[in-house]
């Protein structure tokens, strides 16, 4: 079972990547964009055949060491 | 007073503890590989600086995860002193031994320069052969030193006398909450800083401001 995990800062920490990004779209023209915020994706191959059992591993995963819970919030996808 | 320094892969400021632990202490620091399972019996580990493990996924996350970490979180819970500095704060960060995270440096550029560091308290066995408040010289080499907490957790290291290092007159160089520099858990026995103390302890390294934490320890162990 594959399964995609994000994981993005959370609301309100300081992001200056994103920040840099906004602005080089900005000098590139762009002005529709209002804010952007990096983050991360991983792609994840799970041996689980059920679901449920895959999404409980996977949110031990994130919190154990995808994700920094200080800074950062995680959202997972299976597919 | 015997000492212990943890070597990761990509470690790089470990031998310039050594030098700076062997001075002070006039002993050899154990060299402890990070896949080893136990820690010796010393009154100081310490967590170099460095690139473990490349800084994948973020700095100090894989090494917080390595064998020995386990140990250290054991003895540091019985009292050990632990000194974290550089990748090692972000290591002890990323283990739970100190609260908070270490982000990317608000001004996104790795800085390797010198600044001004306040010694907010001298209560402390990392602090106590400084002046409460002295300012005092200290390098600074790092890309992710951007100390954040959420505002319940500031508040309580404030509050608690945990922040130990401040950058002062305006010499923060990453954008740090609160200007800090360098925390202590809220037993006392761990401390983290980005700054480099090991780097300024002889006169070949153009003053020796940092000798004052090594002997902090030093004269608390004695």
């Amino acid at each position: 079972m594959k399964a995609r995990v994000t994981v993005t800062l959370k609301n309100g920490v300081l992001d200056p990547q994103g920040k840099a990004i906004e602005g080089a779209l900005g000098g590139l023209g762009f002005d529709g964009v209002a804010s952007v915020r990096q983050g991360k994706v991983f792609d994840v191959e799970m041996r689980h055949t059920e679901a449920a059992a895959a999404q409980a591993e996977l949110a031990e995963i994130c919190e154990k060491l995808l994700a920094n819970t200080v800074i950062e919030d995680y959202a997972i996808e299976l597919m | 007073m015997k000492t212990a320094v943890i070597v990761f892969p990509g470690s790089n400021r470990d031998r310039d503890m050594f030098r700076a632990l062997e001075l002070v202490t006039g002993s050899r620091p154990q060299s402890i590989w990070h896949a080893d399972a136990t820690l010796p019996d010393v009154d100081l580990v310490v967590v170099p600086g460095g690139f473990s493990y490349g800084d994948y996924l973020r700095s100090g996350a894989i090494a917080a995860r390595s064998p020995i970490l386990k140990d250290l979180v054991a003895k540091a819970a019985q009292g050990v002193t632990v000194l974290g500095v550089c990748n090692g704060f972000q290591i002890l960060t990323e283990a739970g031994l100190l609260p908070g995270a270490l982000m990317r440096n608000a001004g996104l550029n790795f800085v390797c320069k010198e600044v001004l560091l306040e010694t907010v308290t001298d209560a402390t066995r990392f602090s106590l052969k400084f002046e409460k408040g002295q300012v005092w010289r200290c390098p600074v080499a790092h890309h992710d030193g951007n100390y954040f907490a959420d505002a319940d957790t500031l508040k309580a290291l404030e509050d608690n006398g945990q922040v130990v290092f401040r950058y002062a007159n305006g010499t923060n160089p990453n954008g740090s909450i609160n200007d800090i520099a360098g925390i202590m858990n809220g037993a006392g026995n761990v401390l983290g800083m980005m700054p480099h103390p090991e780097n300024l302890v002889e006169p070949l390294h153009g003053g020796t401001d940092g000798r004052l934490l090594f002997e902090s320890l030093l004269s608390k162990a004695a």
